[in-house]
């Protein structure tokens, strides 16, 4: 291991890190916004209701990250009352495109969460609820939504560790995140090791934090959960 | 040239399912074998494996993997070798999900009747007929939601083999899309395709769940 290259190359995995950590932050944050309504509709009783977000969550959770990446950077462009259209200054750019990419993916994955576990609610709460007289809406509001934030708390931090692992894509359509980073270091003085097992640090240190930050959610929103203490 | 590709993705998703599998069950065995070693080497792998972007580990062990064989060929006197993509892609595929299925597999063994084991071990079973008779059969009905899900992102995740330079489906697509201008379209097909290979594993997945959990009672 030669870490001069390494230690030498720091700023630039230090500006690498920032940009993930955006991507990640930014895309979980538009992901959810979107997540949460399509969850709630996906998870309703109506067929017909159901059928467009199912439809959507169905197609992006069955294709790679990579490919729904690739159709919005390289594909769009085909078009070309996209290229002329006010939406093309955002979407020539590399950025903005992973943005949107993942922003959509990990929105697909959050809503299937949000399915699930609405659909877990026990049924004795709801009953509870309109037997007090509650309508549709605040049902919603005041009981299963909130418990369902709870429940999801543990996948959706799986959820949060894979978003994190789907960023490295940026670095292939010449963004410099973490993995970006590595990959020029890598090109300039061709060491695989040193540059690619340094960004592999990097990473599995901001796992351990979402990790970290997970459990004290959960310690603080599971404590119902925990054993009693005698 | 598409469906040339996606021979190429299918072969190396299979592959590297079966190096997953057998890598799982070995994994999951060291966790439970009661050795303090086997259990610290397997929780060290599974760890760093999934903290670790997959597409990071493919480069690493492509890039690396080739100096790596090099130097150790100078030493042993071997002619120069040459890592192929396909190799590379499949062994790292294979790595990274040998990790997840060490979790599932050992999550699916827990999962089985203490007392099964017990009474096999009163009968005198080794533990490889233990494990054969008991243990894997009823494994497999535990183990088949988490194998399924881990068989869906595997199947995805070959995508980035593209990345290393193999000629699957979305690298074709590329090619494709460049020359003829057309990059939606093809993308599209490729998206199309995936989409078809998920959706049928999970048809099959879903025959398999009800094939292996005939005879429990279903709630």
């Amino acid at each position: 291991m030669d870490f001069e290259v390494i230690i030498n190359n720091l700023p630039l995995y230090l500006e690498g890190l920032w940009i993930t950590l955006q991507l990640v932050v930014v895309s979980l944050v538009c992901g959810l916004f979107i997540a949460i309504p399509l969850g709630m509709l996906s998870a309703h009783r109506n067929y017909w209701i159901q059928f467009l977000p199912r439809l959507f969550i169905y197609c992006f959770r069955g294709t790679p990250l990579l490919v729904q990446m690739f159709l919005i950077y390289h594909g769009l462009g085909q078009f070309e009352a996209v290229r002329e259209s006010l939406a093309w200054i955002i979407l020539k750019e590399a950025y903005w495109c992973a943005l949107i990419a993942f922003s959509l993916n990990t929105a697909a994955y959050t809503a299937e969460i949000i399915r699930g576990t609405i659909r877990q609610t026990p049924a004795g709460e709801i009953e509870v609820a309109r037997s007090m007289g509650m309508s549709p809406l605040t049902q919603q509001r005041r009981i299963v939504l909130p418990s369902t934030f709870r429940r999801a708390l543990p996948a959706y931090g799986n959820e949060v560790i894979f978003m994190l692992h789907g960023s490295a894509l940026a670095g292939i359509i010449t963004i410099v995140d973490l993995f970006g980073a590595a990959k020029i270091v890598n090109s300039r003085y061709f060491v695989p090791f040193e540059s690619f097992i340094t960004a592999g640090f990097f990473y599995l240190c901001v796992t351990f934090l979402i990790v970290g930050l997970f459990r004290l959610a959960e310690n603080r929103w599971h404590a119902h959960l925990r054993p009693r203490q005698s | 040239m598409i469906l040339d590709g996606m021979v190429i993705t299918i072969e190396v998703a299979l592959l590297s399912l079966t190096i997953a599998v057998i890598l799982g069950i070995a994994g999951a065995s060291a966790k439970l074998s009661g050795s303090r070693i086997a259990y610290s080497i397997s929780t060290l792998y599974t760890t760093l494996i999934r903290g670790i972007p997959d597409l990071v580990l493919m480069t690493l062990i492509f890039f690396g993997g080739q100096i790596l064989i090099n130097n150790l060929g100078d030493q042993f006197g071997w002619d120069y070798i040459d890592i192929s993509p396909f190799i590379a892609g499949t062994a790292t595929i294979g790595f990274i999900f040998g990790a997840y299925m060490t979790e599932t597999f050992r999550g699916a063994i827990l999962a089985i009747d203490r007392g099964q084991i017990e009474a096999a071990q009163a009968f005198g079973m080794s533990r490889l007929l233990l494990f054969v008779r008991i243990t894997l059969p009823q494994m497999v009905r535990h183990a088949l939601p988490g194998f399924g899900n881990n068989w869906m992102v595997l199947a995805k995740t070959t995508a980035l083999v593209s990345v290393i330079g193999l000629h699957d489906m979305v690298y074709n697509a590329n090619l494709a899309g460049g020359s003829t201008r057309q990059p939606f379209t093809f993308y599209l097909v490729v998206a199309l395709l995936y989409l078809a290979i998920t959706g049928i594993s999970d048809l099959l997945l879903h025959w398999a769940n009800r094939r292996f959990s005939i005879g429990i009672r279903q709630v």
